[in-house]
This record gives structure tokens, sequence and C-alpha cells, in this order.
């Protein structure tokens, strides 16, 4: 899948090889933080910055790393990560710490992370492993804020917290939908765009697993 | 990859190593950070103390702002008087709701704000004037639709009419429940009267559909019935006898709340709990 020069394994996962659209990895934390923009940029940074130094580290030792406790050597090492970047957050963006609450913990269970370390960084060298896991997360990232740009913006009315159509509740005009706010909306808004990305790039269209039949008319009960 | 990697001794190196590895960094990240996460939980709680008192503007320094203008006290909430038992600053009412010194368990039909316990003591910022305060801010707490809120109430010195209300840490719908902190709503708020009759110790205020039609009412969120049941809910249970209505009596009635004598129950060793 991934042809290992620098820029192809940086840019291809954002729209050829996009992690949620195409691997539909990381689905669940993309329908969970993406409610407003910023919240969304911060999950998307948080995460860029986890897959890549995790991807570098895995990659660093892995030719040390036995077979047999491999997948627990990688959750060690993101997991540790994920804990520097809760706590860095903590420190510095504490508004944004609490709205993002549980979900920069749960970093840890994206698949996005353990899938690019088991999947690219445990054979592929350092450099090459943190460009993609870069790559992935800005993947990622280009996902949450299409999503989140919808979300606020039909949800919330405004982009970045700036009023863009001004709400009912506020005085203005913009009946705000409501669904938009709440996780499901997200699954409407992440198929609207594999599907936008596949009518693009047909070959991510995969083949059917089996023919459907044609409909049969339904015959006159005797 | 190498064959020996998968020797128990390979093994047990690595994950140890790792182990020691990892851990040196998140502990230091932690040890680290620690002070700087405190400055702002600290100035969050704060900040939202000032802002339920109107008292809050962009861009101020609030630790000065709260120094100069709040003073903190510990409130015994059965007899409404002040406590020199628990220091202020440290002082959490959750932890000690928890504690069976100096927490109680509600059950049935008592417990309408879905505590399960409440604490005896609770910490009140006074706005002003100590003695005689220019506004109260009285912590509250209750189920919401999704969990547990948290929140500030301000009440102005005649210890009956309301300023302002503010949720410091809710998981209400955004957009929906979340609108309690939403300032338009939270304007409603000003001027509003909790009981209705002098020497009443129930409260009258709570929330209402359709628009509020006396100042015992405000107008609840639309689409948000059951976080607005939370919210009347838990001004019904905090503002009754079983919470600030004694201590909020003293005001209405214009005796101050004094400071109670260190003769009571001997507390020192749930000190600053």
């Amino acid at each position: 899948m991934a042809d290992v020069n620098a820029k192809g394994v940086l840019t291809a996962p954002i729209f050829k090889n996009n992690p949620i659209a195409l691997q539909i990895l990381g689905i669940c934390s993309a329908l969970a933080v993406t409610t407003s923009m910023s919240v969304s940029l911060v999950m998307s940074l948080a995460v860029i910055f986890v897959t890549s130094f995790s991807n570098l580290f895995v990659s660093l030792i892995r030719n040390h790393i036995p077979s047999s406790i491999r997948i627990i050597v990688q959750m060690t090492i993101i997991a540790s990560l994920v804990i520097v970047v809760d706590q860095i957050l903590k420190a510095y963006a504490y508004e944004m710490s609490k709205q993002l609450s549980v979900f920069v913990g749960l970093i840890i269970t994206n698949c996005i992370v353990m899938g690019r370390a088991e999947g690219f960084a445990m054979s592929n060298t350092p450099g090459m492993s943190f460009l993609d896991g870069i790559g992935n997360g800005l993947g990622y990232g280009f996902v949450l804020m299409v999503v989140g740009f919808f979300r606020e913006l039909l949800g919330a009315g405004s982009v970045f917290g700036f009023t863009v159509l001004p709400t009912i509740q506020n005085g203005g005009w913009y009946v705000p939908n409501g669904l938009l706010l709440l996780p499901p909306s997200a699954f409407f808004i992440i198929g609207l765009l594999i599907w936008v990305l596949r009518s693009v790039n047909p070959e991510q269209v995969e083949e059917n697993e089996f023919k459907m039949k044609h409909n049969t008319k339904p015959k006159e009960a005797v | 990859m190498a064959q020996g990697n998968n020797s128990i001794k390979k093994v047990l190196i690595v994950a140890f190593s790792l182990c020691i590895v990892c851990s040196v960094i998140v502990s230091t990240a932690a040890v680290a950070l620690r002070p700087a996460q405190q400055l702002n939980q600290e100035l969050d709680r704060k900040t939202n103390i000032l802002n339920v008192a109107r008292l809050y503007e962009p861009g101020m320094d609030v630790e000065e702002a709260f120094s100069n203008q709040i003073t903190a006290r510990v409130v015994e909430l059965e007899t409404g008087d002040y406590t020199d038992q628990f220091d202020p600053e440290t002082f959490d009412g959750f932890e000690a709701a928890r504690d069976p010194a100096t927490g109680r368990t509600l059950s049935g039909d008592r417990d309408i704000a879905g505590l399960s316990r409440v604490e005896k003591f609770a910490t009140v910022y006074l706005v002003g004037d100590p003695e005689n305060p220019d506004q109260i801010v009285l912590p509250i707490r209750g189920q919401g639709l999704w969990g547990r809120m948290m929140g500030f109430l301000s009440v102005e010195g005649d210890g009956n009419t309301i300023v302002s209300i503010t949720y410091y840490d809710h998981a209400e719908t955004p957009g929906l429940g979340a609108e309690v902190n939403n300032p338009r709503w939270q304007a409603q708020w000003e001027g509003k009267k909790i009981y209705s009759e002098e020497g009443d110790l129930s409260p009258e205020i709570h929330l209402t559909k359709g628009g509020a039609s006396n100042e015992y009412e405000v107008d609840a969120l639309s689409g948000a019935t059951l976080t607005s049941n939370g919210v009347t809910n838990m001004l019904q249970f905090w503002l009754s006898e079983e919470g600030f209505a004694p201590y909020l009596a003293k005001f209405r009635s214009g005796t101050e709340p004094s400071d109670a004598e260190d003769t009571e129950t001997d507390f020192d060793d749930v000190e600053g709990a």
C-alpha cells in the first residue's frame, strides 16, 4: 500500500489513503470531539503528536521488540505519550482540556495510532515512520476539521467560535439544527465525505464481496 | 525479526527497561506540570466565582480582583452559622460529603437533586464587606440529564434576590442543555426572588415552560426539559432547609450569621478534608 518515499508517505494519508475515510479507523473520536472547530483542531494536533512520536519510538526499537509482547510494547509507548499530552493540555490549555475531557485519554484507544505503529512503524525506518505518523495524523485532522466545520456551522451557527449565522437563542434568525451537535450527525457527514472522496478517486471503491441478484417480482399468494 | 528476540531473557529485558523509561517520562511530566495545572484550576474556580457575581471582565487580573473583593467562609448548613473548623481555602464540599464525619446520607424523596450524600458544611464566598456582603455566592450541584452539574448561585445581600447562576462543570447536551451557560439565559435570573413569604424556608424559585410570569419563575431551556428539571431540583434542594435556607434566613431577617464557638464536635481528624 505504502510506497516508501518521504513525500508519498506524508501526503498519501490525507486524501488517497485517509485513515478515517478509507481505512475506517478512529471513527469513534471523530464522532465525539467534532462539535466545534477549535476542539477538533486541538484534538487533531494531539493525535498528530501522538501518532508521529509513537511511530518514531516504535520504529527506533523495532528490531528489539520481541514479537510475543509487541502489542503491549506499542501500547505502553502510546499510553505514555498520551498521558504527557494530557498533562501538557491541562497545564497550558486548561479550557481546551476541559472541553476535550476524556477524549484526550481515549487517544490511547484510537485505532489509527495502534494501526500505524503495528502496520508501518514495525517494518520501516524511524524517519519514514515519523513522517507516516504526521501524514496519518493530518489525514485524521483533515476529516475532523471538515466534520467540525459543518457541525459547528449548522449546529451552532459559528466557525471557530465566531458567529457566522446568528442563532435564535442569541436574538438572530438562524434556527440551529440540534441534531448536528449530537454524535450521530458525524456519521452522516463522514458518510457524505467518503462518498465525495470515492467519487473523486474511483479506485478507492472496493470490489463487491458478493453479487446482488435483481429484485425478484413478488408472486401472488395463492 | 531476529530469532533471539523471543527468548525469555530478552522479553523480560525489553519489557522492564521500557517500563522504566516510560514511567520516568510520565512522572517527570506529571510532576513538572503540576504547579501550572493547579494554578489553572484555582484560576478557573475564581473566574467562575467572579463571573457569577457579575464582576468578571475579560482580561482582568483574576487573582487580584478575587483577593480584593471576595472572602471565603465555611458555613455549617444546619445552623446557618460560620465555623472556623475548616480552612475555607482548602475545604472541599464534595469531598466532605463522602466523609462520615462531615457528610450525611440523603434518602428517598428528600434527595430531589440526586446527590445521595450531602456535606454538613459548605464554603460560601462573600462579595464586598464580609460583615455586610453585597452578594453571597453559594456552591450548588445536582444531577442534570447526563451527569452531575456543579455550579454557583449568586444572591444579593438581602438573602433573597438572585444575581446570577453559572455552571463550571456539567455534561449537558451542547446547544440544548449546555445553554445553561448562555449569558442571555443567565441574564434572566437577575432580580428573581427565591422565597415568596417572609420566614418561609422552602424556596419558590423554579424554571417554567413558556415564559416566566412572575419573579419566582425563570424561563426553562427550550429542548432541554430534563436539564431544566435538574436545575429546578438542585435549586429547590440547596435553597431548602437541607441546604442554605437557615444561612440565608439570617440575612433575610437581618441578623448576621454568628461565628460559631469551637465547642462542638472535635473534627481534628478531618481537618482540611
